[in-house]
């Protein structure tokens, strides 16, 4: 898989919040296997000595960092997280939430394209949270998007895949854009079920962090990933409406 | 035996009262002049709630926690024993749900056992998790009731002191939180804020906790109508400012859990650096000859006696206690 310039073994990126504590992070990012992490950053996180620490142990993980603008509302307030991101991590790498709406922590598409636009233009290289709508999307590549981050569900509410007839949608019309599934993901099977469906890969991090035992959920997504994307590999067979018998009729023995 | 306790925190206080009980000499020297000492232990909640606090935190932070109890009920007699009652807003049932999967001793009430609990809260609240062995104390009137007890029992307090170098005495005991960081690298700060609020016509008589996806809440009755509302927990070594946002938020809940907040008085919003190892577990850990009671985390007045009794014991009888020394945190637990 291929992301901008990064070409990468591993469909399952991590997100880095809410886990119980860094060390039990450190674990989960080793057993997803995953080799990007999303980091937010907070404004008094960045500065002289303050948060040290964490950051410490995100670099010690030797994963790419990919910061984002999680939180941010509007256009401004993005574009000024991300010039921070840069700058703390040292990497032109910005997965852009422009949010609109705060029940379902929706992205505000209008916001999200102007946003994109400006910060391709200075050189970052964005990975949007979108919806599956074709439109934003086909916006968000002229803006000089490589990799567009559709949503499964609102973030964080574990529902997995909403809309499958709209992602499937946007896997056809975007034949050679690497889509990742981004949001409202909390089992492995629906993890699975975006890369059968040929997304390129998926983002957790609530059904991760929050579980019970973070390491062995880590360990199930990317077993779940792996599946899928073999399974994607395969060529799965249609569905279809009624039976078919998976030995020969013609040929078994009569039974009177 | 001659012992330096360095810090007068609830950690400092609680180890140089088990080590002087046990026989030892104790001087407790604390940087600060003042006996306000502005650590931690001064903005805690003061929540002893082993069981809450078992949903994230581990079932090492539980147990010691759950063994500590009675040392409060003996040591601090104000303490109250009226348990901690957890609510939550229907759109986060799923929270509350979660959160009673991971812990024990409580029980699962609906809107008309909220509301005999807590008067305020009636008709507010449909769901909610009552935890009633648990307690609450004024952080700093305990600090107090500690102080006292500890000159009274042959302690010498030192105040402006940093105390004597390694070697000087026998034993150092450092309690000093997240100030020795530079003897201790794995050592990260966790900033939290918390905000006191006085509204007298609100009487509620135990600690409340909101459960909220992004910021889990508490409200503390401090008594005569103050409140302490925390807090934030934000990876940041820096602890001198209250943020704007943090203040919304911790006010925005507490708004949340009951209108009236809205009217009620600010008195005193405050913040301070916990002091957290990689695995958000307590630590004692000898270098040299002295020994390092640290990473209390969110949860100094709730592991602190468990700490001390071992730390005590450590430093007078040279026990190891593996749950809390072992090198290897995965053999960090009690048997």
């Amino acid at each position: 898989m291929q992301l901008y310039d990064a070409v990468l073994d591993s469909r399952l990126l991590l997100g880095t919040a809410r886990y119980p504590s860094p060390a039990v992070l450190e674990a989960s990012v080793r057993a997803s296997g995953a080799q990007v992490v999303t980091v937010s950053l907070r404004r008094e996180s960045s500065g002289e000595r303050a948060g040290q620490g964490f950051w410490n142990l995100i670099r010690g993980l030797e994963v790419r960092v990919l910061p984002n603008t999680a939180g941010c509302h509007s256009v401004k307030e993005a574009l000024t997280t991300a010039h921070m991101a840069r700058e703390v991590f040292g990497t032109p790498w910005l997965k852009l939430e422009v949010i609109g709406e705060d029940d379902t922590l929706q992205p505000d598409v209008f916001g999200l394209v102007e946003a994109a636009r400006i910060l391709c233009a200075e050189g970052f290289q964005v990975f949007p949270y979108t919806t599956e709508d074709l439109v934003v999307a086909e916006r968000l590549l002229e803006a000089g998007c490589r990799v567009l981050m559709p949503w499964g569900a609102p973030i964080g509410s574990g529902r997995g895949l909403n809309n499958l007839l709209g992602l499937r949608a946007m896997r056809a019309h975007f034949p050679g854009v690497p889509l990742i599934i981004d949001a409202g993901l909390g089992l492995p099977s629906q993890a699975a079920q975006a890369l059968e469906l040929g997304f390129d890969a998926v983002l957790v991090n609530t059904a991760v962090a929050q579980a019970r035992d973070p390491v062995a959920m880590a360990r199930a997504f990317a077993q779940a990933v792996e599946a899928g994307a073999a399974a994607r590999a395969a060529g799965p067979i249609e569905a279809r409406d009624f039976a078919v018998p998976s030995t020969p009729v013609i040929g078994t023995a009569f039974r009177g | 035996m001659r012992v330096a306790v360095l810090g007068a925190g609830v950690a400092g206080l609680t180890c140089a009262l088990e080590l002087r009980a046990a026989g030892a000499e104790v001087e407790l020297h604390e940087r600060s002049p003042e006996h306000a000492v502005r650590g931690c232990s001064w903005y805690a909640g003061g929540m002893l709630a082993p069981w809450c606090e078992a949903e994230n935190s581990g079932e090492l932070v539980a147990a010691l926690g759950q063994e500590g109890l009675p040392w409060w009920r003996a040591r601090v007699p104000a303490a109250a024993w009226g348990g901690t009652l957890l609510v939550a807003h229907p759109r986060d049932r799923a929270e509350l749900a979660q959160f009673g999967r991971r812990t024990a001793r409580f029980e699962v009430l609906g809107a008309q056992r909220v509301g005999v609990l807590e008067p305020e809260l009636a008709g507010r609240f449909a769901d909610g998790l009552y935890f009633p062995d648990e307690g609450h104390l004024d952080a700093r009137a305990a600090l107090d009731t500690l102080r006292t007890q500890a000159a009274g029992a042959g302690v010498t307090l030192r105040f402006g002191s940093e105390g004597p170098a390694a070697g000087a005495v026998a034993v150092r005991v450092d309690c000093t939180g997240f100030a020795a960081r530079h003897s201790l690298p794995q050592l990260r700060g966790v900033k939290g804020e918390m905000v006191l609020l006085r509204h007298p016509e609100l009487s509620f008589t135990r600690p409340v906790r909101l459960l909220h996806p992004r910021l889990p809440v508490y409200v503390v009755p401090r008594g005569e109508g103050t409140y302490l509302v925390g807090a934030t927990m934000i990876e940041s070594e820096e602890g001198t400012r209250v943020s704007a946002r943090s203040l919304l938020e911790l006010l925005s809940a507490a708004y949340a859990l009951h209108p009236a907040f809205g009217e009620a008085e600010v008195l005193e919003a405050g913040t301070a650096v916990r002091p957290a190892f990689p695995d958000n577990q307590p630590r004692l850990e000898w270098r040299g000859s002295t020994l390092f009671v640290n990473g209390l985390y969110r949860h100094g007045f709730l592991l602190a006696p468990a700490l001390a009794r071992r730390a005590a014991q450590a430093v007078l009888d040279g026990r190891h206690f593996p749950e809390v020394m072992d090198a290897n945190p995965a053999q960090r637990r009690l048997a």
